[in-house]
């Protein structure tokens, strides 16, 4: 399943917000991409995410595909909608 | 078919714009170039679509013959030849437009640049590099190091040690093309090169430590820019009835972009040293690249001791 989510904090997908998005998708055992212009990497590759380079205001693709991609889909998409805890 | 942006096309080809068009990116559909002189002589069979797609150079004869025409005569060729959609015109040996191209160049807007090259060396470098922006590519999740000159790629599923090995490689001497993210290019028919994405060039993460620089860390000589995949190393957890290769003698490839990679899976489990297994693969490698081959050695001598 695919979904696409707008990244709303400021800092983007960087560092700690990073860290948080590769770490819950990490939870799950289904495959989990991101895709930003067409070019996708592994959700659970920090370095991956990194390098993705996604700012505020950046559209991406969540991929989720296994078994458990509805509850990794849906956790995914609740933490970028919380903007990270940040604000 | 790639897009590039009209600023890195002159930078990366060293162009100079004579009139830029309005459009701030060239599509580019294929490698193949076209000198137009057959067209200004007004001959345009076989021209639409493949030839008229191709960027069009103009060399010191095209020019001078252009330069022979009656003025009326060079506007209507002109704009029958910019009619076809023209992707872009490039003029070589710093030469300048006719007033007459720049014309036509502006009706149907169409990017006219200039380069200081001859014009078959720039055929040349123009060729190399539109070949490398139409070459196949995709991202692949692994190390990329150059081990022994040997381009090995270690993949295998997330926290089976890939970074580890790579770091104990570099303490070993060996250089980092990449951590995790590997950017693959087919750039021949049977040749793949590696390199990272440029943000995170260089970088590596290591669970617990966080991320480190390798250049900052080790220096200049622990790090490349980019390199051929000659082999993959596939590490796996240890399963128990599987038939790993305890001989050497069974080929195994993986096939990335159309080419077949040698491949090499190697089981972990404590007490087994990943850099080392993996430097011995790189001299293996190597060994039979030179026509050295173990187990075929071993059993020529096996099989001479039996008939002595």
């Amino acid at each position: 399943m695919k979904k696409e989510v707008t990244i709303l904090n400021k800092t983007g997908l960087h560092a700690r917000p990073a860290a948080l998005f590769v770490h819950e998708a990490s939870k799950y055992k289904c495959d989990v991409k991101v895709e930003k212009d067409g070019r996708e990497i592994n959700a659970k590759s920090i370095m991956g995410v990194l390098s993705l380079g996604v700012g505020q205001g950046t559209k991406i693709n969540i991929i989720a595909d296994g078994v458990d991609e509805k509850e990794a889909m849906d956790a995914l998409v609740k933490l970028v909608e919380s903007k990270f805890g940040e604000e | 078919m790639a897009c590039v942006k009209v600023e890195d096309f002159i930078m990366d080809l060293e162009l100079e714009p004579i009139y830029l068009g309005e459009n701030d990116k060239i599509d580019i559909e294929t490698s193949d170039l076209n000198r137009p002189g057959l067209q200004f002589a007004n001959f345009f069979d076989f021209f639409a679509k493949e030839t008229s797609s191709r960027l069009q150079i103009i060399g010191q004869t095209e020019m001078t013959y252009l330069k022979t025409l009656d003025t009326n005569v060079c506007q209507e060729r002109l704009d029958k030849f910019f009619d076809f959609n023209i992707t872009c015109v490039i003029i070589c040996r710093n030469m300048d437009a006719v007033p007459e191209m720049i014309e036509a160049a502006k009706k149907h807007n169409c990017p006219i640049f200039k380069s200081n090259m001859v014009t078959t060396s720039f055929m040349s470098k123009a060729i190399e590099y539109l070949n490398s922006l139409l070459a196949p590519s995709k991202t692949e999740h692994g190390e990329l190091v150059d081990v022994y000159g040997v381009g090995i790629m270690i993949m295998g599923e997330s926290g089976i040690g890939k970074s580890e090995t790579a770091l104990e490689l570099i303490e070993r001497g060996h250089r980092l093309v990449t951590d995790d993210v590997v950017e693959i290019k087919k750039v021949a028919e049977n040749r793949l090169i590696g390199e990272a994405p440029e943000s995170t060039r260089h970088f590596m993460e290591i669970r617990g430590i966080g991320i480190i620089d390798i250049r900052a860390m080790y220096g200049i000589g622990a790090v490349i820019k980019n390199k051929t995949i000659d082999m993959v190393i596939s590490l796996e957890h240890w399963r128990k009835n599987f038939m790993y290769d305890r001989i050497g003698t069974n080929d195994d490839y993986i096939n990335i972009l159309g080419v077949e990679v040698p491949r090499l899976v190697i089981p972990v489990r404590p007490g087994r040293n990943l850099a080392i297994i993996t430097e011995v693969a790189a001299r293996n490698f190597r060994l039979k690249n030179m026509g050295y081959n173990a187990p075929l050695e071993l059993a020529k001598r096996i099989n001479g001791e039996i008939h002595d």
